[in-house]
């Protein structure tokens, strides 16, 4: 990687290639989440092959992980120069009158998302590794559904998870479109990418909060 | 009109520098920008100070030269022109007017407001030409046939006049629409592409060496460019980057 940090440009483009993985996982990610609100036993078995499938714990797992610490130590790396590149700082800078908020805080809306990411690998990763590796206890098909609901009793953790979808919603409304200009895509077609893309950054992250409000909601119904 | 002016002086580069306060009583609306530090510059001579050191030269927004951060916006809070060309009519009496240099640690401040951006000269020389051989019998460059809108599209990259505005409202301070437009010009027109992949590699190598910021895709620059130079040029200088790189 050394080769890409001494230019400015390939930084970008490992910022965006592996941003853009990042999303499409978040697509995988939300569809199995949906199935846990449509149809438990679904969720069960996708989950139970998430879990104990060799090509996805030994292969697709570490390179998800991979993924996720190039996009964000990249992220601090390009931060941290391009404060530098400044130097000395405005008396009176106005950032609003030329470019959107999303965009200037990218690293505010990525730094929640990450300490979330804490969260919620404690909450599910460090569980199932416990589960398997120190407790080795027998595997169990039907328990996902079970478990993943209790995460979302106590109050504190569906608000936790429901602003961090909210910033990674902005995160990704400024992030996924922009993945495409640091590529050198800009064309034509541009236009309709850049809605699809915010139309994905508003449905998938509003589509993760629904699912953690209606398992809490659907915990106090009962 | 009465102003309050809040202006950096700062003695020479090696100086700490710091904002002092102006009073200035009838100032004209239909003055320009430049005229009234002309007028701020009079009394100060009068008075036997320093006058406040500033950029100009054409005052008709063709150079580039003019570079003020006027109430934290390059070339102040009017869209896509020069600080020359802007005039008092777009304050209001009584109005307090903050006026910076650039800043960039690729721009570092000479005197007061004026700010060294050789920078931009270094990147130009490290690929911003075509070369042409002048002896024998070059063929005229108006013999080879040009698109009408690749024409246009170079034409627009090529009035970039190099203000470094877009640098000055990068939150990252980032010289990437400047370098872009210069690779652009060249880029798009059939004389261009001889050196096309060498030019965009020691082009972008250079702007990264003069320790500019990396782009993040605000799009501040675009909205900020007195010439209107589009965020397109840094996407196809994005591109011209990768596909030379993948060549090798
Ligand atoms: S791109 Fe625009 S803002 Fe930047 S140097 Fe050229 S003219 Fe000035
Ligand atoms: S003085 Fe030449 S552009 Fe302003």
């Amino acid at each position: 990687m050394s080769g890409m940090l001494k230019s400015s440009i390939l930084r970008k483009v490992v910022m965006a290639l592996s941003g853009l993985f990042l999303v499409s996982f978040l697509l995988l990610h939300f569809s199995i989440n949906l199935s846990s609100v449509i149809d438990p036993e679904l969720f069960n078995q996708w989950s139970h092959f998430m879990g104990y499938n060799p090509l996805v714990q030994y292969v697709a797992q570490p390179i998800l992980i991979a993924g996720v610490i190039v996009h964000f130590v990249m992220g601090f790396i390009l931060e941290a120069q391009n404060r530098a590149a400044r130097g000395k700082g405005y008396v009176q800078y106005k950032g609003s009158a030329n470019a959107p908020w999303v965009s200037r805080n990218m690293l505010l809306s990525g730094g929640v998302v990450l300490a979330f990411l804490a969260l919620h690998f404690y909450d599910f990763w460090v569980h199932e590794m416990t589960y398997k590796y120190v407790d080795a206890l027998p595997e169990d098909p039907a328990r996902y559904y079970e478990e993943t609901v209790a995460k979302f009793v106590p109050m504190w953790r569906t608000v936790i998870y429901m602003i961090s979808f909210f910033l990674l919603a902005l995160h990704l409304w400024h992030g996924f479109a922009s993945s495409f200009q640091s590529m050198g895509i800009n064309n034509k077609y541009t236009p309709a990418l850049v809605k699809f893309a915010k139309f994905y950054a508003i449905v998938i992250p509003g589509g993760f909060a629904f699912i953690a409000l209606y398992h809490h909601l659907n915990h106090l119904a009962h | 009109m009465k102003l309050t002016l809040k202006i950096w002086r700062q003695q020479d580069a090696k100086s700490k520098g710091k904002m002092v306060k102006y009073n200035l009583d009838n100032v004209d609306e239909d003055m320009s920008f430049l005229e009234m530090l002309d007028i701020l510059n009079e009394g100060l001579i009068e008075k036997g100070e320093e006058p406040v050191e500033f950029d100009h030269d054409c005052r008709e927004g063709i150079c580039g030269t003019c570079s003020l951060q006027i109430n934290g916006r390059p070339h102040g809070p009017d869209r896509k022109i020069t600080v020359c060309q802007l005039h008092m009519r777009s304050f209001k009496n009584g109005d307090t007017i903050t006026i910076e240099p650039w800043r960039a640690k690729a721009f570092p401040v000479i005197k007061d407001l004026i700010v060294d951006r050789s920078a931009f000269d270094r990147i130009q020389q490290a690929g911003g030409y075509i070369s042409v051989g002048t002896s024998g019998n070059p063929v005229d460059a108006n013999a080879i046939p040009v698109e009408k809108e690749m024409a246009d599209q170079s034409f627009n990259a090529a009035t970039c006049i190099g203000c470094g505005a877009c640098v000055a409202a990068c939150k990252n301070a980032s010289a990437m629409l400047f370098t872009s437009a210069k690779v652009s010009q060249f880029a798009l027109l059939p004389q261009g592409q001889v050196e096309a992949a060498e030019r965009v590699q020691n082009m972008v190598k250079q702007m990264d060496l003069e320790g500019f910021g990396n782009c993040t895709n605000t799009g501040a620059c675009e909205i900020e460019c007195p010439k209107g130079i589009s965020l397109e040029n840094i996407a196809r200088m994005n591109r011209e980057y990768l596909f030379a790189s993948v060549k090798g």
